[in-house]
């Protein structure tokens, strides 16, 4: 059984069909990938998955629940995890406060024992710091551990975004443009982080441009393209698929888009 | 003199009380309330009732004017903080007005002329009618009340608050419950203002309407804002200085509101934080439309 279903899964905004009676599966363990031209539908799609949004029609299933109208915190009780296009960092809060936030489903401290903190809670405390410093370890971010997070570097944002959502311990992690304003270099070790989380069993769906990037970690990838699925499959069938090429060749020759390396 | 000087400083602890429990819904929850001291005056007069009428010991009276307080917090937060709009602004509002409305017209409550007669506090026997007992007393409360409010914030209940406050889509999709956090801390400080009533009314012995209206709201509101959103410290702060204050200027009292209103706007310009904030003053209901959008 997959992991994520979606049937039909439909938006509109007004007149807008955002999302168009789109129906995919992600399986336990892969890393997929969703790509189109920009304004197809892509982030809306992670939004209705997270639910920020409530879907016009269809159906979400997650871990064998139907949560198509459950509010995201139940679905991040799941397992669902996600980071954003526009990065949402806590920015009062430190680097690693952050993560300790993306942790709050794993306290093993009770709500009350929270308040007026023995020995045994100080101790858990302590536990869960060390936890998300190992986190910031694997992001390359436990050198500004104590710093507000507003001041970091634009990518080193989007890796503690990343160890945010690695703190909840996601079955499913949902990435929207991970390498959107990273420099090469940096491109290159987040395409490594992610083959590590990959080779940690955790399961990816991810939103990208980079197509270098695509290619070489997913098996499989779905093209959204004005709202609509047009095209799924491995790599190199939607290298050579004509309609994907269509759609991406049609942004470039109008808006100058963003179907670079295709 | 020394009565006048025991008088503000428990005056100042009550107003503690206020200041820091409004400050746990606006400056962590990131919620605004302009009905605070519609829970302070039930609060009050649950306690006043309860002692003229049933003759209940203080300890009673106070815990009941808390749970009475923190029940209508309940009762109000909960539709309305389960929506996604921040509705709370002007329900709050609209429950002031009622509550206001209903002391000043239910016989029971006394109308205008409110309740006389409030017996002292009398615990294991010791009356607290003496001013400095009194004091002790409101301080003991006001010092419990600091701690509670200190531990909360700094547990990872406070960390999930400001999350909610920073970004509330965010923290809901890290697993926060959102709507039951700010319940929880709208009852809790609904509750905490329904004691701070107790102490008043059992301290003042006589209350009307008049104590408990949006005037009230707004000067505890200005407390926070003056102290800092988001800062316990400040809280204590702002609720001494616009407690002493205005005791100094007295002669100038018709123009108080006036001086308060120019305080909040020269703060919100030069000093949005407050005096002793580190945070972003966050009216979140004045930007609206901005987040749903990943
Ligand atoms: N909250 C919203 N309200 C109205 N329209 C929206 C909203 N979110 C997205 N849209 C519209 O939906 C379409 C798809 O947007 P989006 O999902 O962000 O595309 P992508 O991520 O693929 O670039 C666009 O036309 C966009 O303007
Ligand atoms: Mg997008």
């Amino acid at each position: 059984m997959s992991l994520l279903s979606a049937e039909s899964l439909t938006k509109s905004f007004g007149g807008v069909v955002a999302v168009n009676e789109v129906s995919f599966a992600v399986q336990e363990g892969e890393i997929l990938a969703l790509i189109g031209p920009n304004g197809a539908g892509k982030t809306t799609c992670f939004n209705l998955i997270s639910g920020l949004l409530p879907p016009t029609a269809g159906r979400l299933t997650f871990a064998g629940h139907d949560i198509t109208r459950q509010p995201p915190y139940s679905r991040a009780r799941l397992g669902l995890a996600r980071t954003f296009q526009n990065i949402q960092l806590f920015g009062g809060m430190s680097v690693v406060e952050n993560v300790l936030a993306g942790m709050h489903l794993h306290q093993e401290v009770g709500p009350l024992a929270a308040l007026f903190p023995g020995r045994r809670v100080r101790r858990a405390e302590a536990r869960q710091r060390q936890r998300a410093r190992e986190l910031l370890e694997l992001v390359g971010l436990a050198h500004r551990a104590e710093l507000p997070a507003d001041t970091l570097a634009y990518g080193e944002q989007r890796r503690l975004e990343i160890a945010r959502a690695l703190a909840q311990e996601p079955r499913l992690l949902l990435l929207d443009e991970p390498a959107a304003g990273l420099n090469p270099r940096e491109t290159e070790d987040l395409m490594a982080l992610l083959e590590k989380l990959g080779g940690l069993g955790i399961t990816l769906f991810l939103i990208e441009h980079d197509m270098t990037l695509v290619m070489a970690l997913s098996r499989r990838i779905l093209v959204l393209d004005q709202g609509r699925l047009i095209a799924h499959g491995s790599p190199r069938e939607i290298r050579q698929n004509p309609r994907v090429i269509a759609a991406y060749l049609g942004e470039e020759a109008g808006a100058g888009g963003e179907g670079r390396g295709l | 003199m020394t009565a006048y000087l025991l008088h503000l400083a428990i005056l100042t602890g009550i107003h503690i009380i206020l200041a820091v429990s409004l400050n746990l819904i606006i400056g962590y929850a990131g919620q605004v309330s302009l009905g605070h001291a519609a829970f302070y005056g039930i609060g009050a007069y649950v306690s006043a009732l309860l002692a003229l009428h049933l003759g209940l010991p203080f300890p009673a009276c106070m815990a009941a004017a808390g749970l009475a307080a923190g029940f209508c917090g309940l009762g109000l937060g909960l539709p309305t903080l389960r929506l996604k709009e921040d509705y709370l602004a002007i329900v709050t509002l609209g429950f002031g007005v009622i509550v206001d409305l209903i002391l000043l017209n239910l016989e029971i409550t006394g109308g205008p002329d409110g309740l006389v007669g409030i017996p002292a506090p009398v615990i294991f026997g010791l009356s607290f009618r003496p001013q400095p007992r009194f004091l002790a007393l409101t301080v003991l409360l006001t010092l419990l009340v600091l701690t509670l409010a200190a531990a909360l914030v700094r547990s990872y209940h406070g960390r999930a608050l400001r999350a909610i406050r920073d970004h509330e889509t965010t923290a809901q999709v890290l697993g926060i419950n959102t709507p039951a956090y700010k319940i929880a801390v709208f009852t809790l400080a609904a509750a905490l203002a329904g004691l701070a009533g107790s102490l008043y009314a059992h301290y003042i012995t006589f209350i009307n309407p008049e104590s408990f209206g949006l005037h009230t709201s707004i000067l505890v509101l200005s407390m926070v804002i003056l102290g800092g959103m988001g800062s316990l410290a400040g809280s204590v702060a702002g609720a001494v200085i616009l407690t002493v204050l205005p005791e100094l200027f007295r002669q100038f009292k018709d123009y108080q509101d006036l001086a308060y209103g120019a305080l909040l706007v020269t703060l919100l310009i030069f000093r949005p934080q407050g005096l002793l904030g580190g945070g972003q003053l966050s009216l979140k209901f004045l930007r609206k439309g901005e987040e749903g959008r990943g």
